[in-house]
């Protein structure tokens, strides 16, 4: 287990590695970042004065080895644009986006998951039916569009009716927060709540829509199996049989699923930002990506990798734990 | 009994509460920016949404008004009293957000530090360069000493905000950090507003400064949210859950306007948006077929261009009166712009005439670069440009891409023709002739962003003569004469003045300033 953990590190420093370097090179490519940033009154001199002062002048891999020491370092370089320390700027951001991950990946497993029991248990019931033509919908939907038109409902609309009123819903940004253990959260104030609702299920509609699908197969397909019957022949409550016996065998799928998808949702939370001005490390990348402000996308992407590889190493524990039939390190019996 | 009518004046009271409320004017505002500023330090970083910030906070020695005209501000008055010398009267009894007295010491200490913050991707040096030292005569009375006669001094001065050298004093050679500022420590000034907090990406909140000099502020509260996306921005006003927002798309623009809720207010800015042309190489490189001569460097041929472009249309259909069409650099009535500058007529048949006589009967082809994401439907505008020469057989080609690749393109001097604008900074001619139209000089600092090399030395001396002119009205005959040397000479055509739109809640009027600028104290009660 433990050879297992370090081997999977090991590699991930690799890809970390390789992926930092793609990435510092792209942006270099891309263009100067001077040339953005600088007032177009300034005089050729004063902009040779900022590009050497932005360490810009050096040849490439120069660059990359001022930038090595510094990500060793810890702080990734100061940001071209904010002139605050790179990763500290990734950071601060980090709260934003991880309730919104969380908060959408829990209703994604705690809607989806129940509706598509009850879907596989009842599949020719008109509520089931009805369950999986919705789940159509949330899949081929765009996200943005979805995000728009409950902005435009329980935004707009909703909130310039006369009776619906409190129905409505704020449109935008991240309400109220309260500091806890120096982390800004919203999830403990009624305010932050409700402007975690619509972006929350917007960004988890799809990953719904998806864990819907596996669950109602899933139940489909373990119904059918001996112990199932078995079970029920022994007279255990209907209860029992689905909670213990069916749930157990159908999570394998949906944990390698939550897992990715945890991390896609952290990772592409982007689009679902931007419609709600949800001030997360999403909205960051996008922003510095348009002014080439390189410390801050390397270090981003950084932090995305890393978080990506322990979620799957999270994910390959727990498979060892709900299957006790699967073992880390590759080597079976 | 009882119980129901004490309840039932409670809900009155609560009524009646909520009705004054409204009354005394919504106390808080709440303003969607479309950029977040980069930093709340005054001096880091040279850029529109950090200047407009600056503003809510601190004050200059000289203004500029909505019109970008000076007016005083910190200081009384000011008058050259020799070619490098300009002495500053002070405004007594201004307080700091702090309470502190505001005093010559606190100029020093300010344009000091613009030259001593570190990593800036914009410095501020660009206007405080010309300052030599500053001589403190009495706690009210400065000297400005130049390096070399320096008239746009005044001007220049509107972008250095004034610091209390009290609270912004620092162990680091700068005094506070912009890190430190940044939170909020030390980010004292004598503006409307004070600090309150700022999240960044979220949100930045000030309060009134219940000691500014000007009276009382107009809100009680500002919030800033920032919406990049166009569609969030235009939502957060349609929802109610912003005030105001800058730059709403121009496409929602006729919806915004039926909206009942929702007033849209506009104004013309300083940016005119313009069509450079390569003047300089042989051949040039997006114009391939005329055996490798470059029919640009051909008057004739520059005004049959400018002839061709129907700019009443564009102005009209495309910008969707988000604009006013240009015969000029700047528009009326700002300082050196001139009341006989005229649109240039459209006539394609003078202009297919012009072209024949210039040995192009058949025209050439050409590849127009612009951006399409930086000016108000630049790649649009650049297409219609693009079909109108077309039409009198100048087959355009167009070159439309993300600004940041568009610039550097632009800097290499990789188009033969491209479609940009220009906001002058400073308020007066001089901004965008020596920015655009002089010739390239490094060590002057002069045609910075002329890409198509355009040369005209009759032009040059007068604009260096003007540069050097402390005499206002002398200076403007100079700067007039000068921009009247390159568009005759259609060294550049200009096309149209951007319009600036803000969309209010209804009830709220926003008053436009030519600088683009949102400031909480132009938002204004009333209006259609």
């Amino acid at each position: 287990m433990l050879a297992f953990i370090i081997r999977r590190l090991l590699q991930a420093a690799l890809v970390i590695v390789i992926m930092s370097g793609l990435v510092f090179v792209g942006i270099y490519l891309i263009g100067n970042p001077v040339y953005i940033l600088i007032s177009p009154e300034a005089s050729e001199l004063e902009r040779a004065q900022v590009i050497h002062n932005l360490g810009l002048d050096l040849p490439l891999w120069q660059q990359y080895l001022v930038f090595v020491e510094q990500a060793l370092g810890g702080s990734f370089g100061k940001s071209f644009v904010f002139g605050e320390p790179a990763m500290k700027i990734v950071l601060e951001r980090v709260p934003a986006t991880a309730e919104l991950a969380l908060f959408s990946t829990f209703l994604a497993l705690f809607v989806g998951v129940p509706l598509g029991i009850w879907a596989g248990l009842k599949p020719n019931a008109i509520s089931s039916r009805g369950i999986m033509a919705g789940s159509i919908l949330g899949f081929s939907l765009p996200n943005f569009w979805v995000g728009l038109m409950l902005i435009m409902l329980f935004g707009v609309w909703l909130r310039n009716s006369e009776w619906l009123s409190f129905l409505s819903l704020p449109a935008s940004g991240r309400g109220e927060t309260v500091t806890f253990l120096g982390t800004r959260l919203s999830i403990f104030t009624i305010d932050g709540w409700r402007h975690l609702l619509l972006p929350a299920f917007t960004l988890g509609l799809s990953y719904m829509a998806l864990n819907i699908r596996l669950t109602r197969a899933g139940v489909r397909e373990v119904l059918l199996q001996d112990y199932v019957k078995f079970a029920r022949a022994k007279g255990l409550p209907e209860r029992r049989v689905i909670g213990v016996h069916v749930l157990k065998n159908i999570l394998i799928p949906i944990v390698t699923v939550t897992g990715l998808e945890l991390g896609t949702v952290i990772a592409f939370a982007v689009v679902t930002e931007t419609v709600f001005a949800w001030p997360g490390m999403g909205k960051l990348l996008i922003d510095s990506i348009v002014s080439l402000d390189r410390p801050v996308v390397v270090a981003y992407l950084m932090t995305v990798v890393g978080l990506l590889v322990v979620l799957n190493l999270v994910v390959d524990v727990l498979y060892s734990v709900i299957d006790p039939r699967i073992r880390l390190g590759g080597r079976s019996e | 009994m009882m119980i129901r009518k004490l309840a039932a004046i409670a809900a009155l009271a609560t009524g009646l509460m909520v009705g004054l409320a409204a009354a005394v004017g919504a106390q808080e505002l709440k303003i969607g920016l479309k950029t977040e500023p980069s930093s709340l330090d005054p001096f880091y970083h040279n850029l529109g949404p950090n200047l407009q910030m600056s503003a809510h906070m601190f004050d200059q020695l000289v203004a500029q008004d909505d019109n970008q005209k000076l007016i005083p501000a910190l200081a009384l008055s000011w008058k050259p009293i020799s070619d490098t010398e300009w002495e500053f009267k002070l405004r007594k009894g201004v307080k700091f957000s702090d309470g502190s007295d505001f005093t010559a010491d606190d100029v020093v200490f300010s344009v000091d530090r613009v030259a001593k913050v570190p990593n800036s991707p914009s410095p501020f040096t660009l206007y405080t360069k010309a300052i030599k030292e500053i001589k403190i005569v009495d706690p009210y009375t400065i000297i400005m000493v130049t390096a070399f006669p320096h008239p746009l001094l005044p001007n220049d001065l509107g972008s250095i905000y004034i610091m209390s050298k009290k609270a912004a004093s620092g162990s680091a050679p700068e005094g506070k950090t912009t890190e430190q500022l940044n939170k909020g420590d030390g980010l004292v000034g004598t503006g409307p507003y004070k600090f309150v907090e700022w999240v960044r990406g979220d949100h930045l909140t000030l309060e009134a400064n219940p000691n500014w000099w000007r009276g009382k502020a107009k809100w009680k509260k500002v919030t800033f949210r920032t919406f990049t996306d166009n569609g969030a921005r235009v939502a957060a006003i349609l929802s109610g859950d912003v005030d105001v927002i800058e730059s709403p798309p121009t496409a929602d623009l006729p919806k915004l306007r039926e909206n009942p809720k929702v007033s849209v207010s506009q104004g013309l800015s300083n940016r005119v948006i313009y069509i450079a042309l390569d003047s300089f190489a042989e051949p040039s490189v997006g114009i391939p077929d005329t055996s490798g001569k470059n029919p640009l460097k051909d008057k004739r041929v520059r005004q049959a261009l400018s002839m061709a472009i129907d700019r009443e249309a564009i102005v009209k259909r495309i910008m969707q009166n988000l604009g006013v069409a240009a015969g000029d650099l700047l528009p009326q009535p700002m300082f050196g712009s001139r009341a006989d500058a005229k649109v240039q007529k459209y006539d394609p048949a003078a202009a297919k005439k012009l072209l024949a006589d210039a040995g192009y009967p058949n025209g050439f082809t050409i590849t127009l670069g612009t951006p399409n994401d930086r000016y108000i439907n630049d790649s649009d505008v650049a297409q219609a440009v693009a079909a109108m020469w077309t039409r009198i057989g100048v087959k355009t080609n167009v070159d439309s891409i993300k600004s940041t690749v568009f610039f550097k393109n632009r800097d290499e001097y990789k188009y033969s023709a491209y479609l940009a604008g220009w906001g002058a900074g400073t308020g007066e001619m001089s901004s965008p002739l020596r920015s655009l139209v002089a010739t390239q000089n490094k060590d002057k600092g002069m045609g910075v962003t002329n890409r198509g090399r355009y040369s005209n030395k009759a032009m040059d001396a007068k604009l260096e003569d003007a540069l050097r002119t402390v005499d206002d009205k002398k200076r403007e005959a100079l700067l007039q004469d000068a921009s009247r040397l390159v568009i005759n000479d259609y060294g550049i055509l200009p096309l149209h003045y951007e319009v600036t739109p803000w969309a209010t809640k209804k009830g709220l009027t926003y008053k436009p300033r030519v600088d683009q600028n949102t400031l909480a104290e132009n938002v204004v009660a009333g209006g259609k």
